[in-house]
């Protein structure tokens, strides 16, 4: 009987110990970003092709309102509710980042004080993004106003309010490979980066499994709306027939190509891609032109 | 423009006043409201694409009919619609709309965002009739009117 206890608690410590290592939030490299100099002008376009201002900034903030990333917005999931955080250039937010700092925090989903993010921040998207980019983001994120809103803390279940146990998510789901594989141009190629990478279009336009890892061969191929209202459409050939002119005027106007106009989410995203060059739209759409088509289900 | 303005107002007023009293329609009536909203989208579409098409260059340039595109939007948007959005008729209650409850919940922004529609639309009369540079000019402002209420009041698809 005594044999068997210790070997109980043995097996517990093992198990415990397996844990601690396997979710231990891991860094990047130190020499990530050494000798890089960001350029805030630069970082601008990596600015509006990440997305940042649709879940940081205020609820129904327009204009130039949209670059106070004050944070605060509720994110409701099967998981719990997260809130957005503050990343605007205060102490209540990223003022004292350093350009490490922040590549941690986008490649590698781990905050300066190693704990880690959940994936409603779409670093397993911007883990994809050219340190370079990341560095000209910081350099330009130092230019928007300060706000001192304090962060509300999000509102998750167990056991996902234990932050460990994202490493354990992290293993079986963060991948850093494309999801297309070859890009057959250089202009798909870029695509494939603003998609894949900054856009993080994958995260709302991929469906999900249960423990909320994306179905890659599903890549795009449309997903339940993670709010639970209506659906996020399936944006590869199996299932948009637009032109790419007609997916490139959209992401500039929000017109779709009955002059219908976007709504919800969308049309924030579309309020972020307007200010792309034409050459990174018309990209964007070439990538969405080779992605393998998803046959939407039959019914 | 303050003639519109407080058109919208009464508008929106009245709106809020009908969203309890006609919280009792059937179902069909409240279809025959979402029908009547959607046609109405698809003037508005009908008319934009004109514009778009022209801004574009798909279609040549005619300020004749640029102009009456134009004017037709202006029409839309300052028509009295308080009949076609009954309580009960957002996308959580009936099937085959994607109003969200939101739109119910603050008439004030949808006074605002029917005010920027209105303005949008009364801009683009004046430039689609001026020339191509002034109606694409304008093209953008006009989507981002559309957006200024489908981002908040229209689900996403």
């Amino acid at each position: 009987m005594y044999t068997f206890l210790r070997f109980v608690a043995l097996l517990f410590f093992f198990g415990l110990a397996c844990f601690y290592l396997v979710t231990i939030p891991r860094t990047l490299p130190e020499e990530t970003m050494a000798d890089l100099t960001g350029d805030a002008t630069r970082g601008e376009q990596v600015f509006w092709a990440g997305g940042c201002a649709s879940c940081h900034s205020a609820a129904e903030a327009e204009g130039e309102e949209r670059l106070v990333l004050a944070g605060g917005r509720p994110f409701a999931t099967e998981f719990g509710t997260f809130y957005a955080p503050n990343i605007s250039p205060s102490d209540a937010g990223i003022g004292g980042w350093s350009q490490y700092d922040l590549a941690n925090a986008m490649m590698r989903g781990v905050s300066p004080g190693a704990q880690h993010y959940y994936p409603a921040f779409p670093f397993t998207s911007y883990t994809k993004a050219d340190p370079q980019d990341i560095a000209d983001l910081h350099e330009f994120m130092q230019t928007l106003p300060a706000s001192d809103t304090p962060n509300t803390p999000h509102d998750v279940s167990f056991p996902f309010s234990i932050r460990r146990v994202l490493g354990g998510w992290k293993l079986l789901f963060f991948r850093e490979d494309w999801a297309l594989a070859e890009a057959p141009t250089e202009q798909v190629e870029r695509g494939r980066y603003l998609v894949e990478a900054l856009g993080h279009c994958a995260e709302c336009h991929t469906p999900r499994n249960a423990l909320g890892g994306l179905d890659t061969d599903r890549w795009l191929g449309g997903a339940p709306s993670p709010d639970g209202r209506g659906s996020v459409p399936n944006i590869t050939p199996g299932g948009l027939d637009w032109s790419e002119v007609d997916i490139a005027a959209y992401l500039k106007s929000g017109f779709t190509p009955e002059f219908d106009s976007a709504g919800g989410e969308m049309a924030e995203v579309v309020q972020n891609m307007s200010n792309l060059t034409d050459d990174d739209l018309a990209a964007i759409a070439a990538y969405l032109k080779a992605v393998p088509p998803v046959e939407p289900p039959a019914n | 423009m303050n003639k519109y303005l407080a058109g919208l107002v009464m508008a929106g007023l009245t709106m809020a006043g009908s969203a309890f009293a006609e919280s009792h329609m059937s179902e069909e009536d409240l279809m025959k409201a979402v029908t009547a909203r959607q046609s109405t989208m698809k003037l508005y579409a009908f008319n934009l694409g004109t514009l778009g098409a022209m801004a574009r260059g798909t279609i040549d340039y005619n300020a004749e009919a640029a102009e009456a595109a134009a004017g037709n939007l202006v029409k839309l948007s300052s028509m009295n619609q308080m009949a076609f959005w009954p309580a009960g008729s957002d996308m959580e209650s009936l099937e085959g709309t994607k109003a969200l409850p939101a739109l119910w919940e603050d008439m004030a922004g949808v006074g605002e965002a029917a005010t920027a529609m209105t303005e949008a639309a009364v801009a683009m009369e004046a430039a689609a009739g001026t020339d191509l540079a002034s109606l694409q000019g304008a093209m953008g402002a006009l989507g981002g009117a559309c957006g200024g209420c489908h981002k908040a009041y229209r689900a996403s698809d």
